[in-house]
């Protein structure tokens, strides 16, 4: 392994983020104080608690999960896109860096930013309601493996894409509709039976069924099916990652 | 002399069926400065591409320093450093930063009086700080250099290196390029100038269609596409060539009122004031005198049939 260009990558893309560290920072404050002004306050005065938790603390989690999926996908992309449509790319091509490396490099710089900003918004939301974590273990795997599954997503998504329009494409039109509807800012027993049972074929639910277990101890689907998710979604984005290193495709003519 | 570059029978198709490497075979001596001329779409990045590993060879062996290109990537990787066509670099990074990701991306760690020394050597040292957007055309360029030569290649691939770039700074890049042999680096460059050629490097390669035509000593190569001619106009049209002007194995056009003298830029004696001068001593009048060197073109269809002849 070339631990030392895994590092260059890692550092170099690092750079980015803080180049722009106040709006890495500021941005996900000020949206996620909107969510809370919205949802927590408008709608939480209706809606009063969701099976005995406070309505402002119950979407925190699902809060963070939404900010952290469609981070890590954007910043990946975005990560080794840019390059592409640069012309940088050759040098990560003609560089004694196998495929791996340059994984571990992107898709690790994209999740710890990802991360990050999950983070602070879960500081935030501290200043709008009482969050407890029952499970921080499990919390810290939930959140840091959405991050990395999330941004391997985004590689794929990166090197598939030929142009800006195409990098948006996928999490404007299937991730955000998934998140929205994946229980972010409802229980999914809030549903009417026939839109129970379809919402199961959401991923999504799964992810952020299990991460307000870890907060609140409360799930939608049984937890250990939210651990078998995400993990065999890592391993799809995995193998679909290692099949684009075997062929070279879009990367190598 | 020791080959540092080894280049066995390399073919390239791409999937529409374009060959683009017709079974290209060389060896680079350490140390020298090899330029490669040819017309656009000759093939020349596409064999250069394919040595630094952004293309995969579809048949054929590169081996660089003895390790193999694909089995040994890495080793054969580290020896190479690559100068691309295009300016390609990210704008809003500063150029410390960059070339210190090249550094690393070929596995060297950190060594800030290195990258001093290649920035004050490309005069680049008082911009390390300033984002890339910010510099001049030549000095992104010098950028990509320093990019190159950072990790301490013992081969250094300049494709086009002074395409659209102006005669002051193509005179420095040529300067830089010498300096680089100074230092014992060993230097392949693909132009279509054959000034440049004839200016930096030692031997000259031709390569055409995807197929190297020819890999000459420089010398030996620039006596030969050396020539160069004069036309001499008339006022009147003459029948033959005067007696007077035999010795100086002249060919009249068609019409009869040309004159064309062939001759050798590189001899030292031309020996244009004697023709002028029998011209005149002939009694002919000049209408206007013409000097001709051949294109490139001329020269590769020249190359050609003179391998097939």
């Amino acid at each position: 392994m070339n631990w030392t260009a895994i590092a260059a990558i890692y550092r170099f893309e690092m750079a980015r983020f803080f180049r722009t560290l106040a709006q890495s920072f500021l941005s996900p404050v000020l949206s996620t104080s909107l969510y809370f002004v919205v949802f927590g306050t408008a709608i939480g005065s209706r809606i009063q608690e969701v099976e005995g938790v406070s309505y402002g603390a119950f979407i925190v989690p699902g809060l963070i999960m939404l900010s952290v999926v469609m981070l890590s996908i954007s910043n990946a992309s975005f990560g080794i896109y840019f390059p592409k449509f640069l012309g940088t790319i050759y040098e990560l091509l003609s560089a004694p860096v196998n495929f791996i490396e340059i994984v571990i490099g992107y898709v690790g710089a994209a999740a710890t930013k990802a991360l990050f900003v999950g983070l602070v918004i879960l500081a935030t939301s501290t200043f709008f309601v009482d969050i407890r974590i029952e499970h921080p273990f499990a919390m810290a795997a939930f959140l840091i493996l959405s991050c990395l599954s999330f941004s391997l997503l985004g590689f794929i998504i990166g090197i598939w894409a030929s142009n800006f329009e195409q990098m948006s494409l996928v999490p404007q039109l299937v991730v955000t509709p998934l998140i929205f509807l994946g229980g972010t800012f409802y229980s999914i027993s809030m549903l009417p039976p026939l839109w129970q049972t379809i919402t199961l074929f959401n991923p999504v639910v799964y992810l952020i069924s299990g991460f307000r277990w870890s907060f609140f101890g409360l799930a939608d689907v049984p937890i250990a099916l939210s651990l078998l998710a995400i993990i065999a979604f890592t391993g799809v984005c995995l193998a679909v990652i290692g099949w684009i290193f075997k062929t070279g495709w879009r990367l190598r003519s | 002399m020791t080959t540092i570059l080894s280049i066995r029978d390399l073919r390239k198709s791409y999937a529409d069926g374009f060959e683009a490497l017709k079974g290209v075979s060389l060896d680079i001596e350490e140390g020298e400065i090899l330029a490669l001329l040819g017309p656009n779409g000759a093939g020349k990045t596409t064999l250069i591409s394919t040595i630094c590993g952004i293309t995969t060879p579809t048949s054929g062996t590169v081996s660089v320093g003895g390790h193999d290109i694909q089995s040994d990537y890495r080793a054969a990787r580290r020896m190479i450093g690559l100068v691309p066509q295009e300016i390609a670099l990210e704008p809003f990074e500063k150029v410390w930063n960059t070339v210190r990701l090249s550094r690393g991306l070929f596995g060297l760690g950190k060594d800030n009086a290195r990258i001093e020394d290649i920035l004050r050597k490309l005069s680049l040292l008082d911009k390390r700080k300033n984002p890339i957007k910010e510099l001049s055309g030549g000095m992104k360029r010098r950028v990509l250099i320093a990019k190159a030569l950072a990790h301490e290649p013992r081969v250094l691939f300049l494709d086009e290196p002074t395409a659209g770039v102006d005669v002051e700074l193509r005179k420095d890049m040529w300067e830089i390029v010498a300096e680089l042999k100074r230092d014992g680096v060993t230097i392949i460059l693909t132009t279509h100038y054959i000034e440049e050629a004839e200016a930096i490097a030692d031997r000259v390669g031709v390569i055409d269609k995807g197929e190297l035509l020819l890999v000459q000593d420089k010398d030996t190569l620039m006596a030969q596409m050396g020539k160069k001619q004069i036309v001499v106009m008339l006022t009147e049209p003459i029948a033959k060539i005067p007696g007077g002007l035999a010795s100086h194995n002249l060919t009249l056009n068609g019409a009869g009122d040309s004159l064309i003298y062939t001759y050798d830029t590189h001899a030292d004696r031309t020996g244009i004031t004697t023709l002028l001068n029998d011209v005149s001593q002939a009694g002919l009048v000049l209408r206007d005198v013409q000097t001709r060197q051949s294109s490139l073109e001329e020269i590769f269809v020249n190359l050609v049939s003179g391998e097939a002849a």
